[in-house]
């Protein structure tokens, strides 16, 4: 069969998987609907947390980055695996044992105040409309890239589907169906890299091969060989890092502390009985994550060295057939600059002229390919993007549509509103964010792409400082952490907006303040967050009793209630 | 009253916990992987700079150990604790 038949089978065969695991997983209530009644067991919800967590750009981009990166690319691995252990040892078990559905149920809560919850509101759905946009594009171009179909039809596709399972399953059918993507998504991932590395380094597991001696028979260590080659053609050594390591610094701090605060990571913890069970399901999400982000930088390095090897200075006429393929998708472009009918690919060390530009999504999209593997597995790769693609975006709109249903109507405007009622508000609160979301996946906004980074530094900054001096600091009141909140926000997203939006010009180190870059920013903003909460709420009256009482009772494991149902 | 010094008890050894494991968390990512990177890799081990492998591989691995200790520690906290309170009931 061919390449085309195989994706579609492939695709399909996924498809009709979610589909029937939706159905068989529908919701019937509220605290089914929003939590899937908090009875995930541990693991299963740890796997569906992990598929929620990685998205399109973890599955086709991060490998791609990495490679062009280099030793810098680490930014983004720790950056999206650290925050983990913050969720685990400082969010997770305190907010299960607090017992509601959403960030904004705690903040409004802990910080006894209605302007408290409404900012968390909005942050929360804004935060999840950038991204979940992100991912309908996503899903636009695997189906454009593989299928050869429209992006538009790729997108209302896209949207049908999570339609289908986001509206009727609500928490509970999304977790039940992200626990299938996740086999699909870490299968299609890891079956090129086991090939890959077979091939070049004759050990079956990447993250071994990685470190090994290549295979060829030379002796040569692969990261020694990928390093020569990088510095011969005028690339810095891959094993070299280029950022400054303040910056570094600041940025990985900025994912990690942003990951722990993004509202669609945080509201899994809440599916889960018991609150042991929330501080090991962000094990096994970390688990299950880390099985694809320790693979993505050997699955690099691998790639980057078949890259330097086989196309660099090759004559045009004797490029391998990919190389030729993916010419037609535009992510290779070979500019035949002196003439001379060879591909000249150079870095900015070099004298001769760079004639080769490829997009970094290439390293994964390709990668099949480039190791000569079967045509099902390239099959199989689409429909691991399209799975990534898809469960993040279910997750993303199910915050949405609970924080419209329950922190907006039930909440703030009809508190009045029945059980039955709220649930068919939430669905169609999830229908319209579906198709909102669908638009801005067909005609994206420019801004998409920098502001889903960006959203990290936002978090940051604004509800990861809040939540934990909610839990671990009884003294902290309404007035700190709303003035911390805002001045955070203020500062982060004024530092972004002027380097990204008014000065783009201007965005450089010598410009950046103590060189941190817009990316890293958010961490500076956390930095402020705690130095003006802090002294504002100790200048102002201590919180209430209750609330002392509240905070009390979240640090303690027992009583915790195990049944969602009946504190609603 | 007692049941007070209990939870106190409790959560004096949760923040212990939390203290050590944080700063394992800080000075592998941020020590090993950042700040340090370019002294470690110096060293190596296999095909790897030891610097370059904590960016890339070590951290990731130490992180997914770190909330397994933490789930261990607390499960065993746990226990004792609600025995503890139990004694106290009867």
């Amino acid at each position: 069969m061919s390449v085309q038949a195989w994706t579609f089978v492939m695709v399909g065969l996924s498809f009709a998987l979610y589909i029937g695991v939706a159905i068989w997983s529908r919701a019937s209530s509220t605290g089914e609907f929003y939590i899937a009644g908090a009875g995930v067991p541990s693991v299963v919800n740890g796997m569906a947390t992990a598929a929620d967590w990685m998205s399109a750009a973890s599955f086709i981009s991060m490998a791609g980055l990495v490679a062009f990166m280099g030793r810098d690319g680490s930014v983004y691995l720790m950056g999206w695996t650290g925050g983990y252990v913050l969720l685990a040892l400082l969010l997770a078990p305190y907010l299960r044992k607090f017992g509601k559905y959403t960030v904004p149920d705690f903040v409004g809560d802990r910080y006894y105040s209605r302007t408290a919850r409404i900012v968390a509101v909005i942050c929360a759905i804004f935060v999840s409309f950038t991204y979940v946009a992100g991912q309908m594009r996503g899903v636009g171009i695997v189906f454009s890239r593989f299928l050869n179909v429209d992006i538009t039809l790729g997108v209302l596709i896209g949207m049908g589907i999570v339609f289908f399972y986001a509206v009727l399953g609500g928490m509970k059918g999304i977790t039940y169906t992200q626990v299938a993507q996740y086999c699909v998504l870490i299968f299609a991932y890891l079956v090129p890299a086991f090939f890959i590395s077979l091939l070049m380094t004759g050990n079956i597991i990447p993250q071994i091969g990685f470190g090994g001696v290549l295979a060829d028979g030379s002796g040569e260590f692969l990261l020694d060989k990928l390093n020569g080659l990088s510095q011969e053609l005028g690339f810095d050594a891959y094993t070299d890092g280029r950022k400054a390591t303040i910056d570094v610094f600041f940025i990985t701090a900025a994912l990690m502390v942003g990951t722990a605060g993004l509202p669609h990571v945080i509201v899994r913890f809440y599916t889960v009985p018991r609150v042991s069970a929330a501080r090991s399901s962000a094990g096994w999400a970390l688990f299950f994550i880390a099985i694809l982000y320790t693979s993505a930088p050997a699955v690099a390095a691998f790639a980057r060295t078949n890259l330097l090897n086989t196309v660099s200075d090759t004559k045009y006429t004797e490029v391998p057939s990919w190389f030729k393929k993916w010419e037609t998708t535009g992510l290779i472009k070979f500019d035949d600059k002196n003439g001379d009918g060879s591909i000249q690919y150079r870095g900015q060390h070099s004298d001769t002229e760079n004639e080769l530009t490829i997009d970094r999504d290439i390293i994964v999209l390709a990668n099949p390919e480039i190791a000569k593997l079967p045509n099902w597995v390239v099959g199989l790769v689409a429909a691991g993007g399209l799975a990534a693609a898809l469960s993040t975006a279910a997750g993303l709109l199910l915050v949405i549509s609970t924080s419209i249903a329950h922190d907006l109507l039930k909440r703030e405007l009809v508190q009045e509103i029945s059980e039955k009622g709220e649930l068919i508000a939430a669905r169609i609160a999830a229908g319209v964010a579906v198709c909102i979301a669908g638009y801005f996946g067909i005609n994206p906004p420019g801004f998409v792409g920098q502001v889903v980074a960006f959203a990290f530094g936002l978090a940051a900054a604004s509800f990861f400082p809040a939540i934990i001096m909610g839990i671990f600091w009884k003294r902290m009141n309404n007035i700190g952490a709303i003035s911390g909140m805002i001045v955070g926000i203020t500062f982060t997203a004024g530092y972004i907006i002027f380097f990204k939006f008014i000065r783009p010009d201007l965005n450089m180190p010598t410009h950046w303040l103590l060189g941190i870059s817009p990316e890293g920013i958010g961490t500076l903003g956390m930095v402020i967050n705690f130095l003006v909460s802090i002294p504002v709420s100790l200048a102002t009256p201590a919180p209430p009793a209750e609330v002392q009482e509240l905070v009390d009772n979240i640090r303690i494991p027992q009583d915790e209630g195990p049944s969602h149902e009946l504190s609603v | 009253m007692i049941k007070k010094n209990k939870n106190r008890a409790y959560w004096k050894k949760n923040l212990q916990y939390l203290f050590t494991l944080l700063a394992v968390w800080f000075v592998v990512s941020y020590g090993c992987a950042i700040l340090f990177v370019n002294y470690l890799d110096k060293i190596k081990i296999g095909g790897f700079r030891l610097g370059f492998w904590f960016a890339q591989q070590g951290s990731i691995y130490v992180f997914v150990v770190l909330i397994f200790i933490y789930v261990y520690l607390m499960n065993r906290l746990d226990k004792r604790y609600s025995e503890a309170t139990k004694e106290e009931d009867e």
